[in-house]
C-alpha cells in the first residue's frame, strides 16, 4: 500500500502546514480527488475487495479447486470439510489437511447424511494437480491453487449440491458472470444515459421534455415487476449467451435512467458558466465544447453514478435468476446458485447453499463503500 | 394550491396512458401466446390440440388481432366497463383473481412505509445528535448492510433462522386454519402474528437508507444560524430540535415516497415469493411463466399506477407541507 504514503502530507500534524498548503494549491484536480477518496478508509478497504473480487473472477479457472463441469455423485449434499492442522489427537500436522466424509443413512428417513470422519485424514496442498482445463481457453492444464494432495481425497471447503458439484468451484466460476453483468450492464445504461441525458440538457427544448416524461415514466414503474415481465419475454429457446446479453439489455434499459438526470442536470448547470460562454466566443464549435470544456467538468460525476449503479444491476440479475426469470443452468451465476436455497426444507438441511449470498451481499457493499467514497472526492473543491 | 393540484393531475394523465401501453407491451412480447402453452402442455402429455379448436379460442380472445386492436379492446373494457379481461390460466375474470391478493399487497406495502417511517425517523434523529457515537456507528453500519442486502435474501436467511435456531416457519402470511377462513376477528390476529416477519424483510433496506437521509439532512440542519439563535435564546434542546430542524429534515421524506413506492412494490412482489405470501407477487410469477397476459398485464398496470397516484399525492402533500414548491409552481 505505497500509495497511501501520499496522502500524508496533507495530515498537518506531521508536516509543515506551509508546506501542505502550497501541495493541494498545485496540485490537479485529480490529485485532489485521489487524495480525498484515499482518505476515506471505508471505501479504500472497499475497493481493495472489489479489485480482489474482480481477480478471482478473471482467475476463476485457476483458482476454483474443480471445474464447472466436475461432479462426484458419491457426494450429493456433502457439508463444507474445514481446512485442519490440528488432528483429534492434538498433534499438529505440517501439511494442512481434511477429514474424510462417511455417509450414513437415517433409518427412518432414508435420508443420507456426511460426517466428519477423524480417522481419515487427506492432506491438501498448493497447486495440486486436478481436473484437466484450459486456462482463458489458451492453455492446457490441470494445476489448481488448491487441492487435495492425493488421489481420493475431497475438498469441499463450501460442500457440494445436489449433484456432487463443489460449491466454492461454482461460486467463483459464478463470479465471472454476476460481476460482468453489472460492467456491461452499466455501459450499456452509460451509452443511452449519457446520449439522452446530454441531448436533454444541453439542447433543451421539446427533446428535453420527450426525454424528461420517457424517463419519469421509467421511474415510475417498479423496477422488479417490469424486469419479470420483460425477462419472461425471452424465449426459453435462446443459446445462454444470447439470455445474458438478453437480461443485460433489460436491465439497462431501464436502469439508464439514472445517468441521464445527472448527466442532464451537469449539462444544464454548466451550460451557462462563463467558461462556456468564453469557449463559445472563441469560435469554439459545440464538439469541443462538450468534450473539451463539459466532460471534464463532470466526468467524476458520472463515475460515482455508474459505481452506485453497479450494485443494483448485480442484484437485479441476482433476483431474476433466483426467480427463475433470468439465467437458467447450466449457465453459473450467483443468482442462479442461490435458486437451488429456495425451498424451506433444503435450506434446513443443506444451509451452506446460502453461501452465494453472502457473496453477493459482499459486492454490493464494498461497491457502496467505493461509490461513497468517491462522492465525497468527486468534487474536490468543495468544503 | 388548487391550482397547482390541477395541474399535477393534468401532467399525471399522460403518464396513466403511457404506462398502461407499457403494461400491455411488455406482456404481448412473448413470442407465441397463451394457445402455444395450452399446445405445449397437451403435447407433454401426448395429445394433440386440434387447429380448429384453438383458432376459434384465438379469436375469441381476440389474440389474432393487430397490438393496437388487442390494446384498445383491453384499456377500453378496462376504463369503461371495469372489465379487466379473463385469466385463461384460473378460467375466471382476472377481478376476482386478482381482488384479494391487491388489497394484501397494498395493506403489506402501506403498514411496511408506516413501519419504515416509524423507525427511521427517531433513529435519524437520534443519530445526527449523537454523531460518531457508539449507537450513530452501529445504526450507520446497520444502515450499510441493509441497503447491501437485497430483502428476497434477507428473507432466505431468515427462513433458515426461524428453521434452525426456533423450530418455526415463517413462510405464510396466515395459519393453516385461517387460510381460507373468511375475515374475522381472529383472522386479523393471526394476520397481525404472521405479517411482521413480511414488514420487516420488505422494510429493512428502506429503513436503512432514510435513516441515512434524515441524518444527513438534520446535520445539516443543526450547524445552520438560526438553530444557535433558537439556543441562544434559550429554547430547551428538545422542543428546538422537534420544533425546527427536525421539521424541515422530514420534507424530503415525503418528497422521496416518488422512489420509495416503486421500491415497496417490487420489494412486496420478490419477497412474497419466497415467502410464499397470498399476495400478488406468487400469482404474477406463475401467469409470466404461463402466458396468461391479461392477468400478468393486470398486475403490471395496477402496480404502476397505484405508484402514479402514490407520488402524485405525495406531491400534493409536499406543495402543502412547504410553500416553496407552491410558489415556484405559479412563477413558471
Amino acid at each position: 500500500m505505497t500509495t497511501i504514503d501520499e496522502t500524508k502530507p496533507i495530515e498537518p500534524v506531521e508536516q509543515d502546514s506551509a508546506v501542505v498548503e502550497e501541495k493541494i494549491y498545485t496540485a490537479s484536480q485529480w490529485q485532489l480527488m485521489r487524495m480525498r477518496f484515499l482518505k476515506h478508509k471505508p471505501a479504500v478497504i472497499g475497493g481493495s475487495i472489489v479489485i480482489l473480487l474482480y481477480t478471482v473472477a478473471i482467475l476463476c479457472d485457476f483458482l476454483a479447486p474443480y471445474t464447472l463441469e466436475y461432479r462426484d455423485s458419491n457426494y450429493s449434499w456433502a457439508p463444507p470439510q474445514r481446512i485442519r492442522w490440528v488432528d483429534s489427537e492434538g498433534q499438529f500436522h505440517l501439511r494442512p489437511f481434511v477429514y474424510g466424509l462417511t455417509e450414513t443413512r437415517d433409518p427412518e428417513t432414508w435420508r443420507t447424511t456426511f460426517t466428519a470422519d477423524p480417522k481419515q485424514i487427506f492432506p491438501v496442498k498448493l497447486l495440486a494437480k486436478g481436473e484437466p482445463y484450459k486456462f482463458w481457453g489458451l492453455w492446457e492444464t490441470d494445476v489448481h491453487l488448491i487441492g487435495p494432495a492425493e488421489p481420493g481425497g475431497t475438498l469441499y471447503m463450501l460442500g457440494t449440491d445436489r449433484l456432487g458439484r463443489d460449491l466454492l468451484s461454482r461460486i467463483i466460476y459464478g463470479s465471472r458472470i454476476s460481476l460482468s453483468i453489472g460492467l456491461i450492464g452499466v455501459l450499456l445504461s452509460l451509452l443511452l444515459g449519457a446520449t439522452l441525458g446530454g441531448i436533454s440538457g444541453y439542447y433543451g427544448g421539446i427533446a428535453d421534455m420527450l426525454i424528461q416524461r420517457v424517463v419519469e415514466l421509467l421511474r415510475s414503474v417498479p423496477d422488479i415487476p417490469l424486469w419479470m415481465a420483460l425477462s419472461a419475454a425471452l424465449p426459453p429457446t435462446l443459446s445462454p449467451i444470447k439470455v445474458y446479453f438478453g437480461i443485460t439489455v433489460i436491465l439497462s434499459a431501464i436502469g439508464w435512467t439514472g445517468l441521464a438526470r445527472v448527466v442532464r442536470g451537469k449539462f444544464m448547470s454548466l451550460r451557462e458558466e462563463d467558461f462556456v460562454m468564453a469557449a463559445r466566443l472563441a469560435g469554439a464549435n459545440e464538439r469541443r465544447i462538450i468534450f473539451q470544456h463539459l466532460m471534464p467538468s463532470f466526468l467524476s460525476h458520472i463515475i460515482v453514478t455508474v459505481t452506485l449503479a453497479i450494485p443494483g444491476m448485480i442484484l437485479g440479475e441476482t433476483a431474476l435468476s433466483f426467480l427463475g426469470l433470468g439465467l437458467r443452468p447450466p449457465v453459473v451465476s450467483w443468482g442462479v446458485l442461490l435458486k437451488d436455497a429456495q425451498q424451506v426444507q433444503t435450506l434446513a438441511h443443506q444451509p451452506w447453499l446460502l453461501v452465494p449470498a453472502f457473496a453477493v451481499i459482499v459486492t454490493v457493499l464494498c461497491f457502496n463503500f467505493v461509490g461513497d467514497g468517491l462522492r465525497d472526492a468527486a468534487d474536490p473543491y468543495s468544503r | 394550491m388548487l391550482q397547482y393540484i390541477v395541474k399535477r393531475v393534468l401532467v399525471a394523465i399522460p403518464t396513466l396512458i403511457l404506462v398502461s401501453m407499457i403494461s400491455f407491451l411488455t406482456i404481448t412480447l412473448p413470442p407465441g401466446d397463451y394457445m402455444d402453452s395450452i399446445v405445449a402442455q397437451l403435447a407433454a402429455s401426448g395429445q394433440i390440440a386440434a387447429k380448429d379448436e384453438l383458432d376459434s379460442m384465438r379469436a375469441r380472445y381476440g389474440l389474432d388481432q393487430p397490438v393496437y386492436v388487442q390494446y384498445w379492446k383491453w384499456i377500453s373494457g378496462i376504463v369503461l366497463r371495469g372489465d379487466w379481461g379473463e385469466s385463461f390460466q384460473w378460467g375466471r375474470p382476472v377481478t376476482t383473481v386478482i381482488g384479494d391478493r391487491m388489497w394484501l399487497t397494498i395493506a403489506i406495502s402501506f403498514i411496511t412505509l408506516l413501519f419504515t417511517w416509524a423507525l427511521a425517523i427517531p433513529i435519524g434523529i437520534y443519530s445526527a445528535t449523537h454523531q460518531y457515537s457508539f449507537f450513530d456507528h452501529l445504526f450507520t453500519t446497520f444502515g450499510f448492510i441493509g441497503v447491501a442486502t437485497p430483502n428476497f435474501l434477507l428473507a432466505l436467511i431468515l427462513i433458515y433462522v426461524a428453521f434452525a435456531w426456533f423450530d418455526t416457519g415463517v413462510v405464510g402470511l396466515f395459519s393453516p386454519e385461517y387460510v381460507s377462513a373468511p375475515w374475522s376477528f381472529g383472522k386479523v390476529l393471526d394476520f397481525l402474528k404472521h405479517v411482521w416477519v413480511a414488514i420487516v424483510v420488505i422494510g429493512m433496506s428502506g429503513t436503512a437508507g432514510l435513516i441515512r437521509v434524515m441524518r444527513a439532512n438534520l446535520l445539516d440542519e443543526l450547524h445552520k444560524p438560526y438553530v444557535i439563535t433558537a439556543r441562544a435564546k434559550g429554547l430547551t434542546e428538545r422542543r428546538l430540535l422537534v420544533k425546527y430542524p427536525v421539521r424541515v429534515a422530514i420534507n424530503p421524506f415525503v418528497s422521496t415516497i416518488g422512489w420509495t413506492l416503486p421500491a415497496l412494490f417490487s420489494g412486496t412482489t420478490i419477497v412474497a415469493i419466497v415467502l410464499g405470501l397470498p399476495t400478488s407477487g406468487p400469482t404474477f410469477l406463475q401467469a409470466l411463466m404461463q402466458q396468461d397476459m391479461y392477468l400478468a398485464g393486470s398486475f403490471v398496470l395496477i402496480l404502476s399506477v397505484l405508484t402514479v397516484i402514490g407520488t402524485l399525492i405525495s406531491d400534493v402533500l409536499l406543495a402543502w407541507v412547504d410553500p416553496r414548491i407552491r410558489l415556484e409552481s405559479k412563477q413558471q
